[in-house]
């Protein structure tokens, strides 16, 4: 088996038996990423050599017998973790020139625990997206290929790179951040496991805001055990942020093992949104025998508040945005365009340095907040996203976990859905409640789409059950065996 | 009838309210570890989260919130358990993250009470409507570049407490007596530095004017007053603008206003067309203080004497008025002098020694009690020297310059200058028939009836004892010897 092709747990166990090394694991992705890079466009910085001295390290952990699972393990960070001296761009053109000098809280985690660098992966601009075309430095490629076409598909968004990168098998496993479905939609896209842990589980200390109250960073991998093993280093308690919470972490690898036997799983009915697919609603329905065959126990419920999941996201994500970006001004560090006088340096540098995306949701968060119309919008926002938070409260009270679709459909093409905003916003219908409420959510590889495209299924669980959840998805990952490979991969598709 | 302008059209009343921004004394800065002491080179005490980098993140400085707690406490205000930070958004080269974090909607502290003075002797309450905590801006400099300005970030994050009082407040007088009372209080609380020149506490002025008996009419907000005189001007100035402008027909608009001390008077600085609209909104990345009552309580009890206490407890305990309380209490470090000068002594006398002669002392050489050379111990010895009657006190007067001169202690200089009084009968009564031997006119006179020539006689018999003569003892003598 090829190199790019383990899982990050076989990585491990080959390294630990010293049947490879983390250099030549590295030199592997490195080579992948320059190979296929240019096409998908999944990084917008590589670091081969940074990421060989750090391969170098993690042999010498080895070789001295210190090593943990993630040790030599090469990985793809979302650019929008500061990381030190590599330079962080947000896929904005406004932080085009920005080399922080810090180290984000997770990054710095990972980095402790051996891993390996490879660089920093595309995104939507600010993370604002859901197919990474919003990117500031070019859209990403989706590896994946409908049957018989060669139509360039989106990655989802907005962790498009690094879906992406763990796809076409440039890294074993990325970092990613989710605030209203950016790990679970792109995760679905591309065939992947991708976790949005508890809010409060992940310090976002070093993470560049999008909307602080919704943002959590979680991993991407090609199976929930991978998943499992990075959530682990990248979790725990931050004196720095605080909203992270002071938790003891879990053992995620062993949680994933666990059956399922007797697990009481949920079925939204609220989520049979008008004009679901027969595919996802079939892939739906196989997600619902597979954990019956395995002992769980299948209960009706009701998440009342549903439906308003998207308005309530678009007023609560843009309005702590348009806050969270005004940062961005040109004064101390990142773009600036000169100008008259202050103001006007002010409007040339956010004019030239932003998106039409970003600026769409700068403006749409300043009206929200603004003056006669905060009562209308914020204060009902926030009203309505506790009355969600109190359907899933409910919600846990009979249920362990809950399975939904990840996604209403699989990837589509670049160019498509881009009449207007609102279609492209629909992309998050289903992602979006969980992020509201905080609780922890799962997409999870279950199956190929008619036209050979992967689909996902979402398992939501109570704050900080990550575990059930883990163990959840590992049941669906096992029923589904999800085997199928992307045409643009590593070593060439299989 | 209190505090009148008189216009055109006869009385007016002028209605203040104050917000006073008090910098907390505290190691480091409200939201990052970042020094948040005054001065040090230009950008020296900036941390990243202060700058507004990327991916920063505010957390709570502790002992900003105690101070905030303190203060509320020394304020008689209510303290809410549960408060919250809001963000208050816009633009400005010195405001880096592009909003300041303070608490709009759930302050740290609620209503209070403050007791001021008057100079005809009456007290006044003024309200306290909240108070709550919030970041300092940076500091713009529009002179160190021709075509440029500079941004200093030392002071960006610092905590500020904003105070804000009740429009209670109904003359210039009342101004200047609230902003010196709420300095007193957090001078003693050791919460705000209180030095109005260097910035770490100022005052919005709110005034508006009135006919007796009126609803409150329109108000302007005067911005960033830096002295307790400049509070009162801009006060009068302000009200007799607004009545000029409510007596020739026009209307006062709300607005926001600078006072120049230069000229006497305010201008404008923003209308409110041009306000911003500050979107305020719940900090998301801080969760709601929740205040401890086991560490409130202990807060509390370990909260110093307050003056109006300390006040009234100085009238009860030793004996001295209402007044010399008041002067003795002004600030902490006099308090405390005052005490360890009157224990164990006559306490009046302290009183009258240390608010008279010693602050005369502190004035005349440009000294304060903590580089005065007459310490508390040696002003106390010197009282010692008048009660035990080794001196007298003319002769104390005379040895206390000599303490302020040398810094020497009053033992040794009355030994050292052979001050000690004269209580030997038979020396006095030499120098007494001395004195009337040469002035047999005067004790004609005196004979004849003319009793105010005692003093005279007295007088001369304690020049001819260099000043030393026991008076007591002079008198008596002068008295048995003019028979």
């Amino acid at each position: 088996m090829s190199l790019t092709d383990l899982t990050i747990a076989q990585a491990g166990a080959k390294l630990a038996a010293k049947e490879i090394s983390a250099v030549e694991l590295t030199a592997a992705h490195n080579a992948a990423v320059a190979a296929l890079n240019p096409r998908l466009n999944a990084f917008i910085t590589t670091t081969p050599e940074f990421a060989l001295e750090q391969a170098k390290t993690a042999d010498a952990t080895i070789a001295a017998g210190k090593a943990g699972p993630l040790t030599g393990i090469p990985l793809a960070i979302k650019d929008l973790f500061c990381t030190e001296g590599v330079r962080t761009t947000a896929a904005s053109k406004i932080l085009e020139p920005f080399i922080p000098p810090y180290e984000s809280t997770v990054t710095a985690q990972l980095k402790a625990a051996g891993a390996v660098f490879l660089g920093k992966a595309n995104l939507d601009e600010f993370a604002m997206g859901s197919s990474n075309i919003t990117s500031g430095y070019g859209p990403v490629e989706n590896p994946w290929k409908r049957n018989g076409s060669d139509a360039k598909l989106v990655p989802g968004g907005s962790s498009g790179g690094s879906a992406a990168a763990v796809a076409a098998r440039m890294a074993l496993g990325a970092t990613g951040t989710d605030t209203g479905g950016s790990i679970r939609q792109p995760a679905s896209f591309t065939g992947l496991a991708g976790i949005k842990p508890t809010y409060g589980r992940c310090s976002r200390f070093g993470i560049i805001a999008f909307a602080s109250s919704l943002d959590q960073a979680g991993p991407m991998a090609r199976t929930v055990e991978d998943c499992a093993i990075m959530l682990g280093a990248m979790s725990g308690f931050d004196a720095k942020d605080s909203t992270s919470a002071e938790r003891l972490v879990p053992d995620f690898r062993a949680a994933a093992a666990r059956s399922v036997k007797g697990l009481r799983i949920g079925i939204p009915t609220e989520y049979r949104a008008d004009g679901m697919s027969t595919e996802i609603a079939a892939l739906w329905e196989k997600g619902v025998a597979w954990l019956r065959e395995q002992g769980a126990e299948i209960v009706d419920i009701s998440l009342p508040h549903t439906k308003y999941g998207l308005p309530v996201y678009y007023i609560v994500a843009p309005a702590e945005a348009s806050s969270n970006l005004a940062r961005y001004d040109g004064v101390r560090f990142g773009k600036r365009v000169d100008g008259e006088d202050l103001i006007d340096m002010y409007e040339r540098t956010r004019a030239a340095g932003f998106g039409a995306e970003v600026k769409r949701r700068i403006m749409i968060g300043t009206y929200v907040l603004s003056h006669g119309y905060y009562d209308a919008y914020y204060l009902r926002a926030q009203k309505i996203r506790a009355l969600m938070l109190r359907d899933f409260t409910l919600a846990f009270d009979k249920v362990d976990a809950i399975l939904t679709p990840t996604a209403p459909s699989a990837a589509f093409g670049l160019g498509e859905k881009m009449a207007d905003p609102v279609t492209m916003y629909l992309n998050d219908v289903f992602t979006v409640p969980a992020s509201l409420a905080g609780v922890p959510a799962m997409s999870v590889p279950a199956g190929l789409s008619a036209e050979g495209l992967p689909l996902g299924l979402q398992i939501i669980g109570k704050h900080f059950d990550e575990e059930t959840v883990l163990a959840v998805s590992a049941a669906i990952e096992r029923a589904a065996n999800f085997t199928a490979k992307p045409s643009l991969m590593a070593g060439g598709a299989n | 009838m209190g505090y009148m302008l008189e216009g055109s059209t006869g009385a007016w009343e002028i209605v203040v309210g104050l917000e006073i921004h008090a910098q907390v004394i505290s190691k480091s800065k409200l939201f990052s570890g970042a020094s948040a002491t005054y001065g040090g080179a230009p950008n020296a005490h900036v941390s990243f989260v202060d700058a507004g980098f990327p991916g920063m993140l505010p957390v709570i400085n502790q002992e900003c919130v105690a101070q905030a707690v303190r203060t509320g406490l020394g304020l008689q205000a209510q303290i809410n358990l549960m408060s919250r930070f809001d963000r208050k958004n816009y633009f400005y080269a010195d405001l880096p993250n592009g909003y300041q974090i303070s608490q709009f909607a759930h302050p740290i502290v609620g209503t209070g009470v403050v007791e001021i003075e008057l100079q005809d002797g009456s007290i006044k309450h003024i309200g306290i409507t909240r108070l709550h905590l919030e970041q300092d801006a940076g500091k713009s400099m529009h002179d160190q570049h021709p075509s440029k300005s500079v941004i200093d970030l030392n002071r960006a994050g610092v905590a500020l407490m904003e105070i804000v009082s009740e429009p209670d407040i109904r003359s210039p007088e009342e101004a200047g007596a609230y902003v010196r009372k709420i300095r007193q209080i957090l001078r003693y609380l050791g919460t705000c530095d209180g030095n109005m020149e260097e910035g770490s506490m100022r005052a919005d002025v709110n005034v508006s004017v009135r006919k007796p008996g009126e609803a409150f009419r329109t108000r302007c907000e005067i911005k960033n007053v830096n002295s307790v005189r400049f509070v009162m001007h801009a006060v009068e100035a302000e009200a007799q603008r607004q009545i000029s402008v409510w007596e020739s027909g026009g209307e006062v608009v709300q607005e926001t206003r600078l006072y120049d001390p230069a000229r006497g008077e305010t201008r404008s600085m923003r209308s409110k067309e041009d306000a911003h609209d500050y979107r305020y909104f719940p900090e998301p990345d801080l969760l709601p203080l929740v205040l401890d009552e086991a560490w409130m309580a202990k807060l509390k009890s370990n909260l110093p004497e307050l003056p109006d206490e300390k006040r009234r407890r100085f009238c009860a305990q030793y004996g001295i008025t209402f007044y010399d309380a008041g002067v003795l209490v002004a600030d902490q470090t006099t308090a405390d002098f005052y005490e360890s000068v009157a224990k164990g002594r006559d306490a009046r006398l302290a009183a009258n020694w240390v608010s008279g002669d010693f602050f005369a002392a502190l004035n005349r050489t440009g000294t304060s009690i903590e580089t005065s050379p007459v310490s508390a111990a040696a002003l106390g010895e010197l009282l010692d020297l008048i009660g035990d009657k080794t001196i007298n006190g003319r002769i104390a007067k005379d040895v206390f310059e000599l303490m302020v001169e040398t810094g020497k202690m009053p033992g040794a200089i009355v030994e050292e200058k052979g001050l000690r009084q004269v209580t030997d009968t038979g020396a006095i009564e030499a120098a007494v028939a001395a004195v009337l031997a040469a002035n047999p006119d005067k004790v004609a006179e005196y004979k004849s009836g003319k009793d105010k020539l005692f003093g005279f006689f007295v007088g001369q018999v304690m020049k001819a004892t260099q000043g030393k003569g026991n008076p007591a003892l002079v008198n008596e003598i002068v008295k048995a010897q003019l028979g």
